[in-house]
């Protein structure tokens, strides 16, 4: 399975009835793909919208429903629209159940880096500072390593994102949970082991004796 | 509230005016607007907005026709033209948080001398700037924010200048209609008064200064 669809399933396990959700750029937006149809979540788009839907079919495009990247999304039935101040009243405001974002880098204490890296990329952070500050519930959705290593580390080496650690990371090897501020194994990716899972972490893990492998299906 | 020829409204920009401008990657921009500073090509500006757009969109557009001294918006990502000039040394280009950014403008509509926000905290947006204590919790103080001139977009104005706005298109635009001692609203359609109930005013006639159609 391709490791993004493994992340995103894994995540869309996480979604319960009636939750407010916020899924960033990236693999997160696949999330959506994988919700299972007995559960019922709000998509929140910070730009303005709650119940944020799939994209429109061909020719029913409609200049105004965006989604936070510009693009045209539809609105499903309950749908609510908003201003800018009133949508990040909802993400500081801890109206937000979840939100899930991709990362460039996450540490052992789980705090996460994933806005800029100085000289090289500077895009804005956009709302991802408010949403990791503000969210009830914060899920990083990454790649364990990138071409230079584990992006799993002991010390951030690029700009936080906030000082609020996240409450789960998910990649396509390991869930990872903060508690206490360790980094700690929950679960290994399909057919992955825990040598496999350590060999590719920077980061110092706590590994409990039982780690059980990730399961995709939706419950 | 005025109705002008956009010519007329934009004449009233002055240059290196404090600009605000209204909109989500480009939806929800005033585009004639935008299209017409670049035509009369008042410079300097120091523009705040959510982002800069793409190239040929909104915010883009004044930022490729080199008006645009300083802005202070919270992503550029999707702009190269911005992040190129910014590199250059050509463009002030300055980061703030999205929800910062808004509450901002928004304590400058309402009044306020600034904002207590937990965000920012521990990271580079903290910098030089004071915190608080409230209840055991720690803020951020974020001064507020006011612009000389606000370019907005409605869906409909009626007559006198009440406005709507039409689903995502709506987010800055509001709180920026607060925030500017001149605020020029662009309607995509303008209809009798009566027609926008009192209840769906999302900007009283009273915030409005100039008004311009998009149909003209």
């Amino acid at each position: 399975m391709d490791a993004e669809v493994i992340i995103a399933k894994r995540i869309a396990r996480e979604l319960s009835n009636g939750m407010l959700v916020n899924l960033g750029i990236g693999i997160p937006t696949l999330v959506a793909n994988y919700v299972p149809k007995t559960v019922h979540v709000y998509f929140q788009s910070e730009n303005g919208l709650i119940g944020t839907g799939p994209v429109p079919e061909a020719g029913m495009a409609q200049a105004r429903l965006t989604d936070a990247g510009g693009k045209p999304v539809t609105a499903l039935p309950g749908a609510a629209t908003f201003d800018s101040a009133m949508s990040f009243g909802l993400i500081r405001g801890g109206h937000l159940d979840l939100t899930v974002l991709g990362g460039l880098q996450v540490d052992e204490g789980g705090h996460l880096a994933n806005w800029m890296i100085p000289g090289k990329m500077v895009p804005g952070m956009g709302g991802a500072m408010d949403l990791v500050t503000g969210a009830k519930r914060v899920i990083v959705a990454m790649r364990h390593t990138a071409k230079n290593g584990s992006k799993v580390v002991r010390q951030l080496s690029l700009p936080p994102t906030s000082v609020r650690p996240i409450d789960l990371l998910v990649t396509e090897l390991a869930v990872i949970a903060f508690p206490g501020g360790r980094a700690t194994l929950r679960e290994t990716g399909p057919g992955v082991t825990v040598e496999t899972v350590l060999k590719n972490t920077e980061a110092t893990l706590v590994v409990p004796d039982k780690v059980p492998a990730m399961d995709l299906e939706a419950a | 509230m005025q109705v002008v020829a956009l010519e007329e409204a934009v004449a009233k920009i002055p240059e290196g005016a404090r600009l605000l401008v209204g909109g989500f990657m480009g939806v929800g921009t005033p585009e004639g607007i935008v299209d017409e500073i670049v035509r009369q090509r008042k410079g300097g500006l120091t523009v705040i907005a959510n982002d800069t757009a793409m190239p040929g969109v909104g915010v883009g557009k004044l930022i490729a026709a080199n008006l645009v001294r300083k802005v202070v918006t919270s992503h550029i990502g999707l702009n190269p033209e911005t992040q190129k000039k910014m590199l250059a040394g050509e463009l002030e280009v300055k980061l703030v948080p999205q929800g910062t950014l808004v509450e901002r403008l928004r304590a400058g509509g309402f009044g306020l001398g600034g904002i207590l926000t937990p965000t920012g905290i521990g990271t580079v947006v903290q910098k030089d700037k004071p915190t608080v204590e409230l209840d055991g919790r720690t803020f951020l103080v974020e001064a507020a924010m006011r612009g000389d001139v606000a370019i907005v977009q409605a869906f409909l104005s009626d007559y006198m200048g009440n406005l709507t706005y039409a689903l995502t298109a709506r987010n800055f635009n509001p709180i920026m209609a607060m925030a500017a001692d001149t605020v020029i609203a662009e309607a995509e359609h303008v209809v009798p008064v009566g027609v926008i109930a009192p209840d769906h005013v999302a900007t009283p006639a009273t915030l409005v200064d100039y008004l311009v159609s998009h149909d003209r």
